[in-house]
């Protein structure tokens, strides 16, 4: 603040160096703090975050230490808090999503690039992205009324008889659980994937397309092996982002996995995340201690989003290493 | 040279805005009508009666405004305790350690009694089931697994109780609601007691957990063959179908009005001074075992005699014209001899 107070008073200053001055009269020097200032206050926004979950989960801190992160007993009553069920809720439901709507979503943008007709193409993008404008509780119901129902009875029934030798296929089928968590955020992250997928295929200059088709590729050689490739980081950019929506994702999770904090391999059984339990037990949290090491849940996911992303970002910049040029 | 200006200009906007930010605000206690504003927060469990009694009396008096959230009971203790709030509200009472904690006396004066009601989807059997204590404990101890145990069976005679396992659905948020429904197994079964424990959430031994009564509702019917608890009010509402509980005289005793009232009745003979009481699991025939008290939590001393006055005008008015709205909305009114004493309590607000 005290920069930008001074350079409200330059007349009084005397000794004011006349470049800067000039810089100010056309505005430069004050777009330029405007902008660092906003920029910093993104930095300081995250900083708050961070003390404030760090201050206010100390009672749990101190009381359960690492032990926090591997243990699975979460009872309020008793004051014994556990996170390692909701870390395998969070990262099982994600992980679920994202092998379902990565493929789904890359395929798609690729058709809606490269294959389908300018005026399909926009039209179909224009629906996809008012998917991604649907508030989550929609979503919930949706998966409550409509995914339940189908995933109990055929679906898992059907994976039990077929896959069935998979220990994630198995056990009882209630229809809520992890698999019908990770189909619903699927469905929800797909519109993220297809939208910025196809925005980096678009991107691609139409003389990479042209050459690998004079060399003789054909219309796909060219698609999957010069232009997929030359916007991977798009694509990769679109996964992190469908990654850290399903990571976050509260509602429409909590009304469908069933919120039991236990660890099962199977994916029809029924679990918990991170997000979910701290908006189920935050209101109703009598208890300072419990309060706490919901507080301290919430310092886990900010851990868990800054783990997944620097290791996704690793990968990245192990891929690109690799030249984008290769065929 | 007007661009500059432009520049210039949105600086000052913004400096103007931040320093207007760190000015010294004065709590608002008065909006912009010149009414007197009282803010409470707490219990979600009678916000649709408190919202009702809130409005109503905004009406008859227009220069009090009561402000009520329902953030939940421990958000409504906490913001209590921090002085944030002038009144709160919870579906169980205050603890010794929490009382211990406020900076003056804080006093608990109950409005409206609840009920919990457990609710089935049992395909193929249209008669209303009839649940034992021991059967309920088991079932949520899970020990008892299937519809056709002898818990069950022996209570439902005549009815065709299929050989099919029992899903248990229980709340997933924390609630007032789930605190009742503990503290009534914590009371009939010994093994829950000291396997579970009563709170607004528990460590459950089996089940499934839905957000909210409409989250458990909508599991339930979702659900064949399944079982949860939810509250009176939202089952009748919704006109869901929901089984009898045998009292502790044995008669079985399905939820209602007069039953949840009938539950009060012997606990208001025997009510302490500072009203904090369970009426779960109470005598009587008639009594329905699984009911309780809401309670508004107020500071025994109110520096503001404005606000102090309007505080307790709209306690007396709530135990008085207010009670006689409760029923429309399935809430069951205090009986007499609560509403006499907590009338007598009034008088500590000081």
């Amino acid at each position: 603040m005290a920069e930008t107070v001074a350079l409200l008073e330059p007349q009084t200053e005397e000794d004011f160096r006349p470049a800067f001055l000039d810089r100010l009269r056309n505005g430069d020097e004050v777009a330029h703090l405007v902008t660092l200032i906003f920029a910093a206050a993104i930095l300081v926004i995250a900083a708050l975050l961070v003390t404030e979950l760090f201050g206010s989960s100390a009672e749990a801190r101190h009381k359960f230490g690492w032990h926090f992160f591997f243990t699975s007993k979460w009872d309020p009553v008793a004051g014994q808090f556990g996170a390692l069920p909701f870390i395998y809720g969070t990262v099982v439901t994600s992980a679920v999503a994202l092998l379902i709507s990565v493929p789904l979503g890359v395929g798609a943008a690729i058709f809606l690039s490269e294959l389908a007709p300018p005026r399909i193409s926009d039209s179909l993008t224009f629906i996809i992205e008012l998917l991604a404008a649907v508030p989550s509780v929609i979503y919930g119901v949706l998966a409550m009324f409509a995914l339940v129902p189908l995933l109990r009875d055929p679906i898992q029934p059907f994976l039990n008889r077929t896959l069935g030798f998979l220990p994630i296929f198995q056990g009882p089928s209630y229809g809520v659980g992890f698999l019908a968590a990770g189909v619903i955020l699927a469905i929800m992250v797909v519109p993220f994937v297809i939208s910025i997928s196809r925005e980096s295929l678009l991107a691609v200059p139409n003389e990479q397309r042209e050459a690998a088709l004079a060399v003789g590729a054909t219309r796909w050689e060219s698609t999957w092996q010069v232009v997929v490739p030359y916007a991977r980081l798009g694509i990769i950019g679109s996964v992190f982002l469908a990654l850290a929506r399903a990571l976050g994702e509260t509602m429409a999770v909590t009304m469908v996995i069933g919120n039991t904090p236990q660890i099962v391999k199977s994916l029809f059984a029924t679990g918990y995340t991170i997000p979910a339990v701290i908006a189920n037990e935050f209101t109703e949290a009598t208890e300072d201690l419990h309060l706490s090491a919901l507080v301290e849940l919430g310092l886990v996911l900010f851990l868990l989003t800054i783990i997944i992303n620097g290791f996704a970002r690793l990968m990245v910049l192990a891929t690109t290493r690799r030249g984008t040029t290769h065929p | 040279m007007t661009k500059r200006n432009c520049l210039v200009a949105g600086v000052v906007l913004a400096l103007s805005l931040v320093a207007y930010e760190w000015a010294p605000t004065s709590p608002m206690v008065v909006n912009a009508a010149g009414a007197l504003l009282i803010n409470g927060a707490g219990a979600t469990f009678p916000y649709p009666i408190y919202a009702k009694w809130f409005d109503e009396y905004h009406k008859s008096h227009p220069d009090i405004q009561i402000n009520y959230q329902s953030i939940g009971s421990g958000g409504g203790i906490r913001q209590l305790l921090a002085g944030t709030v002038d009144f709160g509200a919870s579906d169980g009472p205050m603890t010794d350690e929490q009382l211990g904690q406020a900076k003056v006396k804080i006093l608990h004066f109950p409005t409206v009694l609840g009920a919990d009601v457990p609710t089935y989807n049992l395909p193929g059997i249209s008669q209303e089931l009839k649940f034992t204590p021991e059967a309920l404990a088991g079932i949520f101890l899970g020990t008892v697994k299937k519809w056709n145990a002898s818990e069950l069976v022996s209570a439902n005679p005549g009815v065709k109780l299929p050989d099919n396992d029992i899903v248990v659905v229980h709340r997933s948020d924390g609630s007032g609601t789930t605190y009742v429904w503990t503290d009534y197994l914590s009371k009939i079964s010994e093994a829950w007691k000291t396997k579970v424990g009563k709170a607004t959430a528990v460590s459950w031994p089996v089940g499934l957990g839905g957000k909210g009564n409409e989250g458990v509702a909508g599991l339930v019917q979702q659900t064949p063959y399944s079982l949860g608890y939810i509250e009176l009010i939202y089952a009748v509402q919704n006109k869901m179908a929901y089984g009898q509980v045998r009292n502790s005289s044995g008669a079985f005793v399905k939820a209602s009005v007069a039953s949840v009232t009938a539950a009060a009745a012997d606990a208001a003979k025997t009510m302490p001074d500072d009203f904090r009481v369970s009426i779960t699991n109470p005598p009587g025939k008639s009594a329905y075992p699984i009911s309780s008290f809401t309670w508004l939590l107020i500071p025994s001393t109110i520096s503001d005699s404005d606000k102090r006055t309007a505080i307790t005008g709209v306690l007396k008015w709530m135990l008085t014209d207010g009670q006689k709205m409760t029923e429309a909305l399935s809430y069951a009114p205090l009986p007499p001899e609560v509403v006499k004493k907590e009338t007598q309590a009034i008088a500590q607000i000081h």
